[in-house]
């Protein structure tokens, strides 16, 4: 059973960042997760929030230029070519 | 510190690539590793550096440290996490080095929070029906990566690893080497930091019109 207590705005938007980073659990989750679906105001500041960490998020894989790949393809095969045992690499 | 994941004291630049020798299989599996993760560590590393040479440098030579150091990663499903702590160590000593050269960029301010859709909701602009959805709406990517580069390395660092690659709090701290809570205080001050420059550059390049109101500029 949830202890989850009822939390004012204050409350609820000190612990949003939390909330919408998923490092929020237990009661205090539970707690602003009903406060979101009573309250307007800070359901649209979470909306706002929450979109704009999605759309930082667009920057996470940028592409990467195909000359610096290949050069990262040249150094692992470097590691793989020193990682074959020696009595076989003389073979 | 993590147990399964051992600092890499054991690195340096001296020591020879080919001087480990791993079990046969683990150079394949390293490589589809390193590829996997490369537009993640590439990405990061422009925003940390704010220069593409600059970032590529860092994710060869974070890359290479990796591979010098595979004894210490113990469980290979937390390889991304390592490989990114792996790149802050090598950021960091870099900057180190440029700060011994050079005067470190000054903090600013603790002054409060600032958030954009506090401003967005001043009562003298509610009469638009949306405003943060519109500002949203009219935001370029060069508009977020400038905001970005404009927050200083010490809360842009964490901005980037929780909001632009989506690192759990334990993975930050573990990559940067401080506890949760600094993460944390770091994280908010980071997103303030970073809204107020979202907010400043929007008004400068007409994203938002300038307000009738002379306190809130």
């Amino acid at each position: 059973m949830s202890t989850a207590e009822a939390i004012n705005c204050e409350e609820a938007l000190r612990l949003l960042a939390v909330y919408l980073d998923g490092e929020l659990h237990g009661a205090e989750h539970t707690s602003v997760e009903r406060h979101l679906k009573t309250c307007r105001s800070c359901f649209s500041r979470s909306e706002f929030e929450s979109r704009l960490k999605s759309e930082l998020s667009q920057l996470a894989r940028d592409d990467v230029r195909p000359a610096f790949e290949q050069q990262i393809r040249q150094l692992i095969t470097q590691f793989t070519a020193s990682s074959v045992e020696p009595s076989r690499d003389r073979n | 510190m993590d147990p399964m994941l051992e600092p890499n004291a054991t690195m340096t630049r001296s020591v020879s690539v080919a001087s480990y020798q791993p079990p046969s299989d683990t150079a394949e599996w390293f490589g589809r590793s390193v590829l996997g993760v490369l537009p993640d560590l590439v990405s990061a590393a422009r925003r940390l550096t704010r220069n593409s040479a600059d970032a590529e440098d860092l994710v060869a030579e974070a890359v290479a440290k990796a591979w010098l150091g595979l004894a210490a990663l113990k469980e290979r499903d937390r390889f991304r996490g390592w490989m990114f702590r792996i790149l802050t160590n090598e950021f960091l000593a870099q900057r180190r080095l440029l700060a011994s050269q050079h005067e470190s960029q000054p903090l600013p301010d603790e002054s409060g929070a600032f958030s954009i859709f506090e401003q967005l909701h001043q009562p003298f602009l509610l009469w638009w029906s949306n405003p943060e959805k519109e500002f949203l709406d009219k935001l370029l990517r060069e508009d977020i990566v400038r905001a970005i580069d404009s927050v200083p390395e010490t809360f842009r660092m964490v901005v980037i690893y929780a909001d632009v690659q989506g690192l759990s709090y334990q993975e930050i701290a573990d990559a940067i080497g401080v506890p949760i809570g600094t993460v944390r205080s770091r994280l908010a001050r980071g997103r303030s930091l970073l809204q107020k420059a979202l907010w400043e550059h929007a008004r400068d390049a007409g994203v938002r019109t300038r307000s009738k109101n002379p306190d809130v500029t």
